[in-house]
C-alpha cells in the first residue's frame, strides 16, 4: 500500500522531520541545510516511503536519522556505493545520498567517481566544511594548503581537492554548488537536482563554527558576498558585485574580470549549462579568495548533461533478456547435455 | 570395445603442457566425454600463477588430471596412471605425479634444446633420451609434424595449425581409452562456428590423432574403463563455480527475490561472476564494482531495497569487506559473501587452493560480530550449500559466509541434479504497515530472533538504520551501556540459535563408536572419503564426519566426537577448525595438516589414519 501521490501533495516540511533529538552542535550548518531539504521534499510529490536517504560516516551523515523517509547511516565513504545496489535494483526509489568532505573525497573517493561516471540516478548532497568534525578537527581533502590542525600544527602539506572539478574529470552529469547560508539558492538547487535524471552532485558550503569556523564567510556575509561570489544562471551574462558592475569575459580559453563600464553585457561569457568545455574553465575559479586578483567564487548549475542512467541500462539489459520468454529453472538445473544412469 | 583392451576399474590421466598449449579444454573434453560415457569422474585442473609466464618455462605449466572409474570415486587420484606432455618443463614438474610403471605420451618438438633449456635440464641432457624414464612406458609423438602434415594444403598459417595439437593428441588418448569422438565433434563446431575453416582444422586433427593409434603399431596397450555403477538416474557435469552460480539462482527462483550479485574481479571466484551474468533471463543483476569494498556495499544496498544479494570474492578480497559484513550484520539484512579460498596470505598463492580462511569467516570482524559459516564438500555440493547460505540469510535476516575454495571451484564431477519442484522453500518475511495506533518496531524479532525485512516502498514503515549500536526493536541510536551488553548477546545468541535449523552431524562412514573419528570440512572431503574407505576395508576402528554447518556447528556435535577416544582434523591450512573443536568441545583432537597449495592425497591420509586407529 502506498500514499498516493495526491496524498504526497499535502505533506508539509514538518512530515519529514523524524522524532529524533537532532545532535549536531548549535549553530552548525547542518541545520540550515536540514531544513531546506525538509522544505523542498514536500514539493516533490513523492510518497514518503518512496524516498531514501543513504550516508556514511561524518557529522553531515547523521542527517539521514531526522528525515522521517526510510534511511541508512552506513560506513565512512560507501554510501554511494550502497545507493549504486540500491538504485540497481529499486530504481522506483528516490534516492538522496549525504555525504561530507572526508567522506566522499578521502576515504569514498573511489566510490564517488564511479558513482559519477556510471551516472546513476541518485542525488549526492556533499556538505563541505573542509575539515573533519566528528574526529574533532583535522584537516581534510578540501581544506586549504598549509593549515593549521590538531593533526597539522605546522600546517598541512596537502594540495587540496576541488570537488567541482573532480565530478567534472569523472564526467558528472549534473554539478552544481550551494551554500548553507543561501537558503533560497540552496533550494532552487535541491529541486533542480532531483528533476536531474543522472547522478545529481551539489556542493554545498557548510560552516562548522566548532572546528572551522568562518572558512566561507567571504562567500556567505553580506559585506563580502557580492564581490566575492558568482551566481550563475543559465543563459546569463557572468556578472558579479556588490554594484553588479563587474562581470568575466572570456578571451578565447582565458576568462578575464572587466568593469562593465568598459565591456557591455552583451559581450560578457554568456553561462551555458551544457557546454562542457566551458563548464571547466568556471569550475576552475577556484582562487583562495586572500590572493590579490583572484577570481570570484561561483555558485549554481555549472553543468548538465542528459546521459543514459546506469540504473536504466541495468533494467533495460534485464529486460531484454527476458523478453527470450519464461527461464525455465528445470533447464538450467541439467546444463547442456545430460546422460542417463540406469 | 576393441578386443584387444585392458579392462581397468579407474584411471587417472594428467594433461600438462605450456599454458598455451589448451591442456585445460583438452581435459575438460576428456571429462565430458568420460562423464557422458558413464564413468565416474573427478577433475582437478592446475593452473599457472602467471595468465602469460614465459613459454616453455616451470613456470608456464598448466596441468589438468581426470580420474575416471567404473566405481564411486571421491578424489581425482593421488597419482597418475599417464601422463601426457607437451614440453620438457611438463615433464619435469610432473613426474613425481606419475605411478611407478606408468605411461609417458611426450611431444618431442617439446624436448628441443631450447625447451629442454627453459626447463632448467643440464646441457646435453634430454629425458626422453637418457634412459632415465626408464622405470616408465615412453611414447613419444611428434605431435607438431603429425599436425603439420594433416593439414597440409589447408591453407592455414603455422599458428593456426600449431594451435590444433592439444586436439590430435586428445583424438590419440581417445583411441587408447576407447572414447567416442562425437562429443568432442560437437563442441568444436559450436565453438569455431563462424569459422568453418577452423572446425575443419581441428576435425582432422582430432580424427588424424585417433586414426595414429590405429594405424601406428603403438606398444600402448588400449584400455577400457567400464561404466560406473553409480545411483540411477540423469547426471550431468558441474564444477563448484557453476555450482555455486545455479545455486544461487535457484535460491532467487525459490524465494522469489531478484538476485543481485555485486563482486569485484579475484581468482578464483570470479567464475561465479561470469556464470551469473548469463543469466540475465533470470532476472539477475549483476554488478562489476570499482573494488572489493563497493562490491560487498552495492550488494548491502541491494538487499535493503529486498533483493537477494550476493557478493564474491577470495581472501585478499574478503578482507577488504570485512568492515561491511560488520554493517550487515548490524543492518541485520540477507546477504550471502561467498569466499572461494585460495592460498594465502596477503597475495598468497592465487591459483592454489587452501583452507585457511576459516577463522577469517568465523572471527575476523571487529567487535563481537557473529556470521553464520557454511561450507561445500565437492563440486556439486557447492549448489546445495550456497542454496542453504541463501535460506538462512532471508530467514534468518543476517549475512552468511559460504565458504568454497579452488579445489572445488574449478574441479568436476557428475551430478544427479535436482529438479526445481525437489529444493527446500525459502520464505523471506517482509514487514508491513503497522496497526493504526501503533508504532512501526524495525529490530522487534520472531522465535528465531530475526527482523523482518523492511523494504522502501512500504508506506507507513518508514525508518532509518545505521552500524551505530542500536536500541533492542526500535532500532534508535544507544549508547546505553546496558542495551549495548543486551544486544550483543541478543546478536550472538540469534546466529546460535541458527543451530535448532540445521541438520544434526551424521557420520559419513564407519562406526557411531569408536577409536578415531576423523573430522573434516569443506574440500577434503574427497581424500577422507577415500581413505577411511580403505582404512575400514583393512578392519581399522575409523570413522568419518564432514562438518558443513562451521558456525553455528550442529547441535549435537560435542556429544558426537565423545564417542571417539581421537578425533584427528585434517586441513589444508594450519590448523583451524581443529582450534575451534578444542575450544567448544574440549576433546582430544590432532591436527593433520597440509598447506602446499595442492589437496591431501588419500594416501597421506590413510597413513595418518592406520597410525592412530
Ligand atoms: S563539529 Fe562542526 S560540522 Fe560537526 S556538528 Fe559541530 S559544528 Fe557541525
Amino acid at each position: 500500500m502506498s500514499t498516493s501521490i495526491q496524498e504526497a501533495g499535502k505533506l508539509s516540511a514538518k512530515d519529514f522531520a523524524s522524532e529524533q533529538d537532532i545532535r549536531w552542535c548549535p549553530g552548525c550548518g547542518d541545520y540550515s541545510i536540514l531544513k531546506q531539504v525538509q522544505t523542498v521534499m514536500p514539493e516533490l510529490g513523492l510518497p514518503k516511503e518512496d524516498i531514501v536517504f543513504i550516508s556514511g560516516i561524518g557529522c553531515s551523515s547523521r542527517f539521514p536519522y531526522y528525515m522521517d523517509t526510510f534511511g541508512m547511516h552506513s560506513i565512512h565513504g560507501r554510501a554511494t556505493a550502497i545507493a549504486s545496489g540500491l538504485k540497481a535494483t529499486r530504481p522506483d526509489l528516490s534516492v538522496w545520498i549525504i555525504t561530507g568532505d572526508g567522506d566522499s573525497m578521502s576515504i569514498g573517493g573511489n566510490h564517488f567517481i564511479h558513482l559519477l561516471r556510471r551516472n546513476f540516478d541518485v542525488n549526492v548532497l556533499l556538505f563541505n566544511n573542509e575539515i573533519y568534525g566528528l574526529t574533532k578537527g583535522q584537516y581534510s581533502p578540501t581544506s586549504e594548503l598549509g593549515k593549521v590542525t590538531k593533526s597539522t600544527p605546522y600546517g598541512s602539506l596537502d594540495h587540496p581537492f576541488n570537488p567541482m572539478a573532480l565530478a567534472m574529470g569523472a564526467d558528472g552529469t549534473f554539478v552544481a554548488r550551494s551554500m548553507d547560508r543561501d537558503p533560497v539558492h540552496l533550494r532552487t538547487i535541491l529541486k533542480r537536482a532531483h528533476a536531474h535524471k543522472g547522478t545529481s552532485l551539489v556542493e554545498i558550503y557548510q560552516n562548522c563554527n566548532v572546528f572551522n569556523d568562518g572558512a566561507f564567510e567571504v562567500f556567505t556575509e553580506k559585506s563580502s558576498k557580492a564581490n566575492e561570489t558568482l551566481f550563475i544562471e543559465n543563459g546569463q551574462p557572468l556578472i558579479f558585485g556588490a554594484e553588479k558592475d563587474k562581470g568575466i569575459l572570456l578571451d578565447g580559453f582565458t576568462p578575464r574580470v572587466v568593469s562593465l563600464s568598459d565591456v557591455s553585457a552583451n559581450d560578457l561569457w554568456i553561462h551555458n549549462e551544457q557546454d562542457r568545455l566551458k563548464a571547466n574553465i568556471l569550475v576552475r575559479f577556484f582562487d583562495d579568495p586572500r590572493i590579490e586578483g583572484h577570481f570570484p567564487r561561483p555558485f549554481g548549475l555549472f553543468y548538465v548533461e542528459d546521459r543514459f542512467t546506469y540504473n536504466e541500462a541495468f533494467v533495460a539489459q534485464i529486460e531484454q533478456a527476458q523478453l527470450k520468454g519464461e527461464p525455465d529453472l528445470n533447464k538450467l538445473l541439467s546444463g547442456g547435455s545430460v546422460w542417463v544412469v540406469e | 570395445m576393441e578386443k584387444d583392451s585392458l579392462v581397468v576399474p579407474d584411471a587417472t590421466i594428467l594433461f600438462a603442457g605450456d599454458s598455451g598449449d589448451g591442456m585445460q579444454l583438452t581435459g575438460s573434453q576428456f571429462t565430458t566425454t568420460t562423464a557422458l560415457f558413464g564413468n565416474d569422474v573427478s577433475t582437478f585442473p592446475n593452473f599457472p600463477a602467471e595468465i602469460r609466464a614465459p613459454q616453455g618455462t616451470l613456470a608456464g605449466v598448466s596441468g589438468f588430471q581426470i580420474r575416471f572409474s567404473s566405481e564411486q570415486i571421491y578424489t581425482s587420484g593421488d597419482h597418475c596412471d599417464m601422463l601426457v606432455v607437451m614440453n620438457a618443463a611438463a615433464l619435469k614438474a610432473n613426474l613425481k605425479q606419475l605411478k611407478a610403471g606408468g605411461t609417458i605420451i611426450a611431444n618431442t618438438e617439446g624436448f628441443d634444446a631450447k625447451n629442454l633449456r627453459l626447463a632448467k635440464y643440464p646441457d646435453g641432457v634430454n629425458p626422453l633420451e637418457d634412459g632415465s624414464l626408464e622405470g616408465y612406458r615412453l611414447l613419444t609423438i611428434d605431435v607438431t609434424r603429425l599436425t603439420k602434415a594433416t593439414l597440409e594444403g589447408s591453407g592455414l598459417g603455422t599458428k593456426e595449425i600449431d594451435r590444433t595439437k592439444n586436439m590430435f593428441v586428445l583424438g590419440f588418448i581417445y583411441w587408447i581409452y576407447n572414447r567416442p569422438l562425437d562429443n568432442t565433434i560437437k563442441f568444436i563446431e559450436q565453438k569455431f562456428a563462424k569459422r568453418p575453416e577452423i572446425v575443419e582444422a581441428n576435425l582432422k586433427a582430432l580424427k588424424a590423432g585417433y586414426h595414429y593409434g590405429d594405424t601406428t603399431e603403438t606398444m600402448i596397450p588400449r584400455v577400457q574403463v567400464e561404466k560406473a555403477k553409480i545411483e540411477p538416474g540423469i547426471y550431468r557435469n558441474i564444477n563448484g563455480n557453476p555450482a555455486t552460480a545455479i545455486g544461487l539462482v535457484a535460491a532467487a527462483k525459490k524465494s522469489g527475490l531478484k538476485l543481485f550479485l555485486g563482486s569485484y574481479p579475484i581468482t578464483p571466484a570470479s567464475d561465479i561472476l561470469h556464470e551469473l551474468s548469463k543469466y540475465k533471463n533470470f532476472g539477475v543483476g549483476t554488478f562489476q564494482a570499482e573494488d572489493e569494498i563497493a562490491a560487498i556495499c552495492s550488494a548491502i544496498g541491494a538487499s535493503f531495497g529486498g533483493a537477494l544479494a550476493v557478493t564474491t570474492s577470495s581472501g585478499p578480497g574478503i578482507a577488504l569487506k570485512t568492515e561491511a559484513i560488520g554493517l550487515a550484520l548490524m543492518l541485520e539484512l540477507p546477504l550471502v559473501i561467498i569466499n572461494v579460498q585460495r592460498g594465502g596470505p596477503s597475495t598468497g598463492l592465487p591459483t592454489k587452493t587452501e583452507q585457511s580462511d576459516l577463522l577469517q569467516a568465523v572471527y575476523g570482524r571487529n567487535g563481537e560480530a557473529p556470521v553464520p559459516v557454511i561450507s561445500a564438500n565437492t563440486p556439486s555440493d557447492c549448489f546445495y550449500a550456497v542454496y542453504e547460505a541463501c535460506k538462512i540469510a532471508v530467514e534468518h535476516s543476517t549475512p552468511v559466509f559460504f565458504l568454497s575454495d579452488g579445489y572445488i571451484a574449478n574441479g568436476a564431477e557428475p551430478w544427479r541434479f535436482p529438479k526445481e519442484a525437489d529444493l527446500k522453500p525459502i520464505a523471506p518475511v517482509f514487514a508491513e504497515k503497522p496497526a493504526e495506533g501503533e508504532k512501526f518496531l524495525p529490530y522487534k524479532r520472531d522465535e528465531k530472533l530475526a527482523r523482518k525485512w523492511a523494504i522502501p516502498g512500504t508506506a507507513g514503515i518508514e525508518h532509518r538504520i545505521g552500524g551505530i549500536e542500536k536500541e533492542h526493536e526500535t532500532g534508535n541510536i544507544s549508547y546505553d551501556p546496558e542495551n549495548h551488553e543486551f544486544m550483543v548477546k541478543l546478536r550472538a545468541e540469534k546466529v546460535a540459535r541458527i543451530a535448532d535449523y540445521i541438520p544434526l552431524q551424521e557420520i559419513d562412514n564407519g562406526p557411531a563408536k569408536g577409536k578415531l573419528l576423523v573430522l573434516g570440512w569443506g574440500s577434503t572431503y574427497g581424500s577422507i572419503k577415500t581413505a577411511v574407505k580403505s582404512a575400514l576395508a583393512q578392519g581399522y576402528s575409523v570413522a568419518h564426519a564432514q562438518v558443513r554447518y562451521l558456525n553455528p556447528f550442529p547441535k549435537n556435535l560435542g556429544e558426537l566426537l565423545h564417542n571417539y577416544d581421537y578425533v584427528l582434523v585434517p586441513e589444508m591450512n594450519n590448523g583451524q577448525l581443529v582450534r575451534m573443536i578444542r575450544d567448544q568441545y574440549l576433546v582430544p583432537a590432532e591436527g593433520f595438516n597440509k598447506i602446499k597449495g595442492v589437496p591431501f592425497t588419500a594416501d597421506e591420509l590413510f597413513t595418518k589414519i592406520k597410525s592412530l586407529a
